[in-house]
């Protein structure tokens, strides 16, 4: 359910090399799903910035951002007491019905943050959950310890070995999952629709127009016929995207 | 409330808030939150015969006050708009609604007419002729009055409808473009579409969009909009749209000012999906303390 909001800054600090920890307090009703976005208006720019949900309870909202132009580092100067206008419950989440009894996790850099409250759903289900989290470098890596203490079996990777394993997520797949559940860029998203047998659901990204459906400036074609990443989206079921050859 | 009530091309309006095409799909994503039975009227997705992805994503950028699109009229075709979104739409909007009509071709331009000229819920055709001609080695119908006249007969040989021709501000005189679908028998002008801009990122330096180049529109466009939508009210006796880049109750006003019998609210939708009903709220207070009885009397 789409909601209109003000939102105060409560916590903004950094959490790895260009990561950073935004919590807010207000209303929360609109996000239903791990997986959803919200679209944050900032000063003085003309488009909202949407971020996804890493974490939300009945009045607090935490978001977990990667600061790569105007906007996000505009954000990284919001203070405590600072009020944003927010558009919160957008898009189609994950679908935990889907994940088997034992769901693997794949996140790549900032596709990291959705996977929280989506492991702590899962965790709430009673399911078994696995997760691989892959980053460039040691310094760019977060999230892992907070799934750990879920009581996420995580694995780590790093393109170039500083810390954990060193690889893609697609270098550190368990031998055995029911389900996969996806967010990261889109050269990690391919390869693991690529390399996981299992069915699975992968959140894409896009530059936004205005984030709930109505300009088309996220399209794409799947399977099934053009869907919205903003609206349809972003998380969709591997079968209907078509990155077949 | 009497005060706000306008007339377009014989059809009466509450207000002259229309939010414009593009910017509000088919109504549903924003009757979700308001209800847009307040608003004027509102102009649907620019409809083509066939169905059409579109450009390729990135389709969005920004730029200091505004945007640019080119999301390149995605749409389902006239026919599914006709047997799926129309009835869909006749659930949460209970007034003539404005079908936006795109072409490549004139032939093209008058079948999807047709078609909607037939729809009872659509109450204007507004026709959007910045599109390439395919029979024109691709120059735009929007830029050559002669292509410009040619669509607005075409269009009105099939229909019975009010049809007010959409202009593109690329052009180098906007008021032979205007006058000349005037003297071909349009009811009415819409203006503007929005003006050609790129970016480039330092970072890739490549143009963010995929297209390479789209249509800037939102507050930076207004003070060209509002030039052209003034010189297009003097050349003209047919009713004008004033849009580009209004996003306040202020803005209105001024459009009206120009010449405009209503206006159309775009970019302001994609940054607040409720800013058509926060203005719609303002008006009348605005209007108080400029001292401004009914819009009827800015004409």
């Amino acid at each position: 359910m789409i909601r209109q909001t003000k939102m105060t800054v409560t916590e903004n600090i950094s959490i790895a090399r260009d990561i950073f920890r935004l919590r807010l307090s207000g209303d929360t009703s609109g996000i239903e799903r791990p997986g959803q976005f919200v679209n944050l208006q900032l000063e003085g720019l003309f488009l909202r910035r949407p971020i996804s949900v890493c974490d939300w309870d009945s009045d607090t909202l935490t978001l977990i951002y990667k600061t790569v132009g105007k906007g996000t580092n505009q954000m990284s100067g919001l203070r405590p007491g600072a009020v944003l206008d927010l558009l919160s419950g957008l898009g189609n989440g994950y679908d935990t019905g889907l994940s088997g009894d034992h769901p693997l996790l794949l996140g790549g850099g900032v596709g990291v943050p959705p996977l929280y409250a989506l492991a702590k759903q899962l965790i709430h289900e009673g399911k078994q959950v696995q997760a691989v989290l892959g980053f460039r470098t040691g310094a760019d890596v977060f999230g892992a310890k907070e799934l750990s203490a879920l009581g996420v079996e995580t694995t780590v990777t790093t393109e170039d070995g500083s810390l954990g394993q060193k690889g893609f997520v697609t270098d550190a797949l368990p031998k055995e999952y029911s389900f996969f559940f996806a967010c990261g860029p889109m050269p990690m998203l391919k390869a693991v629709w690529r390399a996981c047998p299992t069915s699975g659901q992968l959140s894409l990204e896009e530059r936004m127009g205005c984030g709930f459906g109505a300009c088309m400036g996220c399209s794409i074609q799947t399977l099934s016929g053009p869907k919205r990443i903003c609206r349809e989206g972003p998380v969709f079921r591997k079968e209907d995207l078509p990155w077949n050859g | 409330m009497e005060r706000l009530k306008v007339n377009l091309c014989g059809i009466p309006l509450d207000n002259p808030l229309i939010p414009a095409s593009g910017t509000f799909g088919f109504g549903y994503e924003f009757a979700e939150l308001y209800d847009i039975n307040q608003l004027g009227t509102f102009s649907f997705k620019g409809t083509t015969r066939e169905q059409r992805f579109g450009n390729p994503t990135p389709r969005i950028a920004e730029c200091p006050g505004g945007m640019i699109n080119a999301v390149g009229l995605q749409n389902p075709g006239v026919e599914k708009v006709i047997s799926e979104e129309l009835p869909r739409l006749k659930a949460v909007f209970h007034k003539p609604v404005m079908a936006n009509v795109s072409g490549f071709s004139v032939r093209e331009y008058a079948e999807t007419c047709a078609l909607l000229d037939r729809e009872e819920q659509v109450g204007w055709l507004e026709v959007n002729i910045s599109c390439p001609n395919v029979h024109g080695g691709g120059m735009s119908f929007g830029t050559d009055p002669a292509s410009a006249a040619e669509v607005t007969r075409a269009v009105k040989n099939v229909t019975t409808k009010p049809v007010i021709m959409k202009l593109s501000p690329n052009v180098t005189d906007i008021t032979a473009m205007a006058k000349a679908c005037e003297d071909a028998g349009a009811d009415g002008i819409s203006l503007i579409n929005t003006l050609q801009g790129m970016r480039i990122s330092l970072l890739t330096r490549k143009p963010i969009l995929a297209n390479t180049m789209g249509g800037v529109s939102g507050p930076c466009v207004f003070p060209i909009a509002l030039r052209m939508v003034y010189q297009v009210c003097r050349a003209v006796r047919i009713p004008v749209i004033g849009m580009g880049g209004i996003s306040s109750a202020e803005d209105v006003l001024e459009m009206m000012m120009a010449g405009a019998t209503a206006v159309e609210i775009g970019a302001a939708n994609l940054r607040d999906p409720l800013a058509c009903v926060r203005i719609l709220d303002r008006l009348p207070q605005v209007m108080d303390q400029y001292g401004i009885g009914t819009l009827k009397e800015l004409k």
